[in-house]
């Protein structure tokens, strides 16, 4: 499988009528790992969503692309298909629906008809990547995120992730509300999924995530876009030193988005 | 315009079937009664559906069927109707309203079980059917359409279990409508005399699209002091099928009556599920599921009505209206004056997966006593889009996503069917309704 690679362009975003992401672009690659981070109001749940298709976001203006098939023209399901995943900062909660047929149903969904994984297999690999995630044996059969606290729901999305194999995931702040020990936890998935076949994009408000998972290119979001990209010591500034500064050097008097300065 | 309900069938006609089926002298007396009585009797007036252009009055009779000697000689659909653990059970079928198998264990016989078509019953044990055939549970004359079933009664079971008696495996009846236009007049009585206990569970199901037919269904259900009975049904008549069905149960102090029923007709229902908790310390679980589809009407009233002390009632009731299905959901709860300490409870849920679809789920508490609980939760809402969302962002289809979200949604009954044949066959015409 050769990397893959995930291409924004020019991407405006409105919701409810109110321009959220202006002009947004950014490329990731198959073996890289960005981080997304910025200020609360600055629209990166919103790129999250727009680039998995969230039915309330309207794109009004630009392209995304995953190698040369053109993710705005497909249904939600169809760029799970073609190898997007996003992990949700608030996962749906379905009653009678449990865990492991959830997730049988996504993976052969996946696959061609009488090409289903064989039920053994699928087993070995859920007991496997629950064990990884210190997820008892008790969560196969729950129903999906029923009843999960705010960490259980987050491992389950790392779950997934790690159950279904995409070649570019977007983790939508995947931390917060984590202990220091979930987060540890949460991160060894992350990092166990590394490889050049996997490219992922990380949103989150705070650096402390970025010290278990490293990533190799740090974007800082205000007003809808990107405004400034390094790498990993990018983050460390930011988290000794806070917005500010990028603030000043921009001449951004408030950072969220609809408020121009 | 409103369509004549008046049925075509004279006291000749019913005097002679009666002959026919060698009954006793008191049912067909009780058939002309009722013959007499429908035609004055007004219909039933479910709360909020109109029925008056429902079809309750075309359809075949007296339609004849060949007995079967095996199973195999069931048309394999029919036949997976039977739980493969069932095959050597107890079990009754009817073909067109014709019992053409029964088998009951030689132990069950021994202990007195009695478990049998209505019309071999009435044949064999009239005085003991007599006692309870419409006496205390449901009587002829409620309505126009109850006095036309004991008039037309063309099949049914009676399952009567004596004193201590306690029948671990389930009996199942299978009520088989071959011919889509074969009317069904269908009996079921069920006494489960003090300290007794069993499962009854009943399959019905027809074929057909258009061909139009009535199934008018009643089944007393007799819970003596600290009895059991476990009731279960998958409902499965074909779109052109006008179903009335009552199911109703007496329990004694210290009884218990359990409902499982999964009602997935396609054509219009009427249908009442009613518990009387006559004794102290009285107990009854209902539970009803339902998938409405096309442009099918239905009206499905769950009550439980208190009379005993510390008796104690659930209602859950989870129904799913696709297409431009509609349906009202009328849950009762009713505690009598006297029936201190009771418990009622209710929950009516219901899930529409489209603009057109309709339901309305109406809780009704009627207390007349102050030292009670009660309590109900009534839920209507349309399938959530960020739940379906959900489920597509991991590359599941909208359709799979609304089946998982349907399935989910009726599991919570579902589970609780007593067989596991039944259960799988519930979840099998779910799966048949949802594609």
């Amino acid at each position: 499988m050769a990397a893959s690679t995930l291409k924004i362009e020019n991407l405006h975003v409105s919701i409810e009528g109110k321009e959220i992401l202006k002009g947004l672009n950014l490329e990731i690659n198959g073996g890289e790992i960005h981080a997304v981070m910025g200020p609360n109001g600055t629209g990166k749940s919103t790129l999250a969503s727009a680039i998995m298709g969230h039915p309330k976001y309207e794109i009004t203006e630009g392209s995304v692309f995953l190698d040369n098939e053109d993710v705005l023209e497909m249904e939600v399901d169809e760029r799970a298909k073609a190898g997007l995943f996003l992990a949700m900062q608030y996962p749906s909660e379905v009653s009678g629906v449990t865990n492991a047929d959830f997730l049988r149903s996504a993976i052969n969904a996946r696959r061609e008809e009488g090409d289903e994984i064989s039920l053994m297999k699928f087993i070995k690999k859920l007991d496997k990547k629950m064990a990884e995630l210190d997820m008892g044996e008790e969560f196969a059969q729950r129903y999906l995120n029923e009843g999960f606290s705010g960490g259980e729901k987050k491992r389950n999305e790392i779950l997934q992730l790690m159950m279904l194999e995409p070649k570019i995931a977007v983790l939508d702040e995947i931390d917060s509300g984590l202990d220091i020990d979930a987060l540890k936890v949460v991160s060894k998935g992350v990092n166990a999924m590394r490889s050049d076949d996997f490219g992922c994009l990380i949103i989150t408000h705070y650096q402390r995530l970025l010290n278990y998972i490293t990533p190799d290119k740090v974007h800082v979001m205000m007003q809808g876009r990107i405004v400034k990209s390094g790498g990993a010591e990018l983050a460390q500034r930011l988290e000794s030193e806070g917005y500010d500064w990028i603030k000043q050097e921009l001449g951004i008097k408030d950072e969220t988005v609809g408020q121009e300065a | 315009m409103s369509v004549d309900t008046k049925i075509a069938f004279d006291q000749d006609y019913i005097k002679s079937f009666s002959e026919k089926r060698q009954e006793p002298k008191w049912m067909e007396s009780l058939r002309l009664k009722a013959l007499e009585k429908s035609e004055n009797l007004p219909m039933p007036k479910p709360d909020k559906t109109k029925i008056d252009k429902w079809n309750f009055t075309s359809f075949k009779h007296d339609v004849p069927a060949d007995a079967i000697s095996s199973l195999d000689d069931l048309p394999k659909d029919v036949r997976e109707l039977v739980a493969k653990d069932q095959q050597s059970g107890n079990l009754l079928v009817h073909r067109n309203s014709t019992p053409v198998f029964h088998q009951l264990s030689e132990e069950l016989k021994e202990q007195g079980v009695i478990f049998t078509d209505i019309q071999t019953a009435l044949q064999e044990h009239g005085d003991l059917v007599e006692k309870y055939f419409m006496k205390d549970v449901m009587k002829v004359d409620e309505n126009r359409l109850t006095a036309v079933h004991a008039a037309l009664l063309n099949g049914g079971t009676f399952l009567y279990v004596p004193r201590n008696v306690e029948v671990d495996v389930p009996v199942q009846a299978l009520y088989w409508q071959e011919d889509p236009e074969a009317g069904l007049f269908n009996h079921v009585i069920i006494v489960a005399e003090d300290n007794s206990s069993v499962t009854y569970v009943e399959n019905y199901l027809s074929y057909g699209n258009d061909e139009e037919s009535v199934a008018n269904i009643i089944a007393e259900v007799h819970v003596g002091q600290n009895a059991r009975v476990t009731f279960g049904s998958v409902d499965n008549f074909s779109k052109g099928v006008t179903t009335y069905v009552n199911r109703r149960a007496n329990v004694a102090r210290d009884g218990k009556v359990d409902w499982a029923l999964a009602q997935m007709n396609d054509g219009n229902t009427v249908s009442t599920n009613t518990t009387h908790l006559i004794g102290d310390g009285s107990n009854a679980d209902s539970k009803t599921v339902t998938i409405g589809r096309g442009d099918q009407k239905q009206n499905f009233t769950n009550q439980i009505i208190h009379h005993g002390k510390n008796s104690e009632g659930m209602l859950l009731v989870h129904g799913v209206q696709k297409d431009s299905a509609s349906a009202i959901f009328n849950g009762v709860t009713k505690i009598e004056h006297g029936a201190a300490k009771s418990n009622g409870e209710q929950t009516q849920r219901v899930l529409m997966m489209n603009e057109k679809a309709r339901g309305d789920a109406n809780p009704i508490l009627l207390i007349d006593e102050d030292d009670v609980m009660a309590g109900h939760a009534a839920s209507v809402g349309k399938v959530d889009p960020i739940q379906l969302y959900y489920l597509q962002s991991r590359g599941i289809s909208r359709h799979e996503a609304e089946r998982l979200i349907i399935h989910g949604f009726l599991a919570p009954v579902i589970n609780e069917l007593p067989i596991e044949g039944v259960r799988k066959r519930a979840v099998e015409v779910t799966e048949g309704k949802v594609n």
